[in-house]
């Protein structure tokens, strides 16, 4: 019964990261760009939720504006290398799949790099602790599933609705929509095609790079070179997975995250078990079957994806 | 004035040279070290004597066969990010042959666990190139998941059934491997080895296969233009998956011979990046076996570099995983710089606009020619 009600919890709590990251990769998705540079981002959203609270605290707890401080940050700088992504494949129109590894290579780097020069070794924040909500916890089962958690994760679930409305109902998301389907069509419209990519390159950043920090302030709260360890891949492979959509896409995220989950659970309730690299090794097998098994989705994403958009250029 | 487009080139690659250098100056400035003396370290270093230079020649050897595996994927529409895992997969399987090499001759032993490491690449070069082929899965995602997996099924292997009798701390690493199985050194105390050889022959051999045989051809016709490559009636679901696989056999060669010829037993951290960074070294040598010898020669000296920081300087030997990084979008983005007709002809506006001399020039041969007439 613990077993499955502390998998349960970890699952719900846990899904933010890969739920925010998985977003965002929808938006830039949506818009044509094929950013797999997402694990890039999120390295570096890791790096600095940890830098800001370690800093000023270092192990200690530390007044909770400062992790908010290190979400921001992480936001920030999760838009800037959005940005930076778009000049290559926007501005410059490189392939986007190759650059996307480029950019993974950079952000993971990067984050090393300071990681070693600034914190130096395995070091351990406070983080942001689970709340328990008053009264809601109380019940049994549900409420430590659903309403032992912090604000971070209730805010991430939060993305979902949102994404959904501002991508469905808004003039921008429909602007988006349609850069990423038929950039041509829509640049006769006035459109201005290479603003919107940048534009959702920039939110799609900064929603990785949230969800960077909320791994190392919410879940882990430590940092090493490879904490991300292929959770922006697998945000990408989700995209395809959740055909592009916000709601599918969530229950793709709370899927492979029980996956995840799952195999730690095992290794800590059955320590007997000796062949736990073959659990560790689940959620990434589990993405090729998934994606072996939806090839019908390809068609139903957007038609423009990972090509760039030449105003110049004849068709 | 016609050599405007050398000079364009010219200037986008000197361009492209001052922001990697001045990027990568910026980030030794943020991390608190010398940006000159980094500099100096990572270029004089390898120079200062036979040893260090033998150094920067032993990771070229995994550079290389890597790359040129890359470079045939890449060049039929293929990016193989996966060579990590299809290395880590070399190496179990020419591991577990070079561990029981011990009546067998060198002769016979060495060729073996390089055929082993092969085919165990190319088997898992063959998963992510038929995923693409015939359900057409991303061989983006399908290869970095596969390393992944390839990482934790290594790590199982050496932890448990290949598991050193004699080790007793509990650290996962393989027996030594036996001494018939061991590529030899050239020069005692230095560690380049054989495996060179074998680097050297690849790149022969895939020149001939890329640009000398019809296999080549038809690679490079489906990785060209995918549809006027079906519509020439090539295969091109078929050249993929063999692609693929090449390019997974290369990536497992050059896990055998890290193994044979510099490591001596499977331990973790074996493939130590060569993976990602023979993705830089095939994009860098323009998907080239000739670019491809200087490309891995350059970052032979930046990975060999990494020693050199973590002894001599405060920076981090991370450092220079971001600067391949750092090169990969730079390369991806000059490329496009280059052959972007429209950026050309501004550049020819802005810098060699016409001078007088010219429009006389032009008067003159047009008044040439309606004399003529």
């Amino acid at each position: 019964m613990d077993f499955i009600v502390n998998t349960l919890t970890l699952t719900v709590r846990f899904s933010a990261a890969l739920l925010m990251a998985s977003m965002g990769e929808m938006f830039n998705q949506k818009a044509g760009i094929f950013n797999l540079g997402c694990e890039g981002i999120m390295s570096m959203g890791a790096f600095l939720g940890m830098l800001i609270p370690f800093s000023i605290g270092g192990a200690s707890a530390v007044p909770w504006y400062v992790n908010i401080l290190g979400l921001l940050a992480a936001t920030v700088c999760g838009a800037l290398l959005g940005l930076l992504f778009g000049i290559i494949v926007i501005t410059f129109r490189a392939p986007q799949g190759i650059a996307g590894i480029g950019m993974q290579m950079f952000g993971v780097g990067l984050a090393g790099t300071f990681f070693r020069s600034y914190i130096g070794g395995t070091q351990s924040i406070t983080g942001i602790n689970a709340t328990a909500i008053p009264g809601l916890s109380r019940i049994p089962i549900i409420g430590e599933v659903f309403f032992t958690h912090n604000p971070v994760v209730y805010f991430a679930y939060l993305m979902v609705p949102v994404a959904w409305y501002v991508i469905y109902k808004t003039p921008w998301g429909l602007k988006v929509r349609a850069v990423g389907t038929h950039p041509r069509a829509a640049d006769s419209l006035g459109i201005n095609v290479t603003k919107v990519r940048y534009q959702s390159l920039a939110v799609g950043g900064a929603m990785a790079g949230f969800a960077g920090a909320f791994l190392t302030l919410c879940q882990a709260k430590m940092f090493n070179a490879g904490i991300i360890n292929g959770r922006g891949f697998i945000a990408v492979a989700l995209v395809y997975f959740g055909k592009w959509h916000p709601v599918k896409i969530f229950l793709g995220a709370v899927l492979f995250t029980f996956a995840q989950v799952f195999q730690t659970q095992i290794q800590i309730f059955v320590p007997q078990f000796q062949y736990y690299e073959f659990l560790t090794m689940l959620p990434y097998i589990l993405v090729i079957v998934v994606l072996a098994f939806n090839r019908e989705s390809n068609k139903l994403g957007p038609a423009a994806l990972g090509k760039s958009f030449n105003r110049e250029m004849r068709v | 004035m016609n050599n405007y487009k050398l000079w364009y080139k010219v200037s986008v690659i000197t361009a492209a040279i001052l922001i990697a250098l001045v990027v990568g100056a910026l980030i030794i400035l943020a991390v608190g070290g010398s940006v000159f003396e980094t500099y100096w370290i990572i270029i004089s270093m390898p120079f200062k004597n036979m040893r260090s230079f033998c150094e920067v020649l032993t990771r070229m050897i995994p550079l290389m066969i890597i790359a040129l595996g890359i470079s045939v994927s890449s060049r039929s529409g293929i990016n193989n990010i996966g060579a990590e895992g299809q290395m880590y997969m070399g190496v179990i399987a020419s591991c577990a042959i070079a561990l029981h090499c011990d009546g067998i001759p060198r002769i016979i032993a060495i060729p073996l666990c390089i055929l082993f490491g092969a085919i165990a690449g190319a088997a898992y070069g063959f998963v992510p190139g038929f995923l693409k082929a015939k359900l057409e899965v991303s061989e983006l995602l399908s290869t970095v998941m596969l390393n992944y997996a390839a990482a934790q099924f290594y790590l199982f292997c050496i932890r448990i059934p290949m598991l050193d009798p004699n080790e007793k701390t509990g650290t996962p690493m393989t027996a030594r491997i036996s001494s018939n199985a061991t590529l030899t050194k050239f020069i005692k105390g230095a560690s380049l080895h054989q495996g060179i050889i074998l680097a050297a022959i690849l790149v022969v051999l895939i020149y001939i296969l890329l640009f000398k045989t019809t296999w080549g051809y038809k690679m490079r016709a489906a990785g060209a233009s995918e549809r006027a490559a079906r519509y020439g009636g090539i295969n091109v679901s078929r050249y993929l998956i063999i692609s693929m696989m090449i390019s997974g056999a290369c990536a497992g060669m050059a896990g055998a011979v890290e193994l044979m010829g510099v490591q001596g037993r499977a331990m973790e951290g074996i493939t130590s990046g060569y993976g990602f960074s023979g993705i830089v070294v095939a994009l860098f040598g323009a998907l080239h076996p000739i670019g491809i010898i200087p490309a891995a020669f350059f970052f032979g000296i930046l990975l060999y570099s990494q020693v050199n920081l973590q002894i001599l300087t405060a920076v981090p030997p991370n450092l220079v995983s971001t600067l391949q990084g750092l090169i990969i979008l730079i390369i991806v983005a000059v490329q496009m710089a280059i052959n972007n007709p429209y950026s050309q002809e501004r550049f020819r506006k802005r810098f060699f606009s016409r001078t007088i001399q010219d429009i006389r020039n032009t008067s003159d041969i047009c008044a040439k020619g309606a004399k003529e007439a």
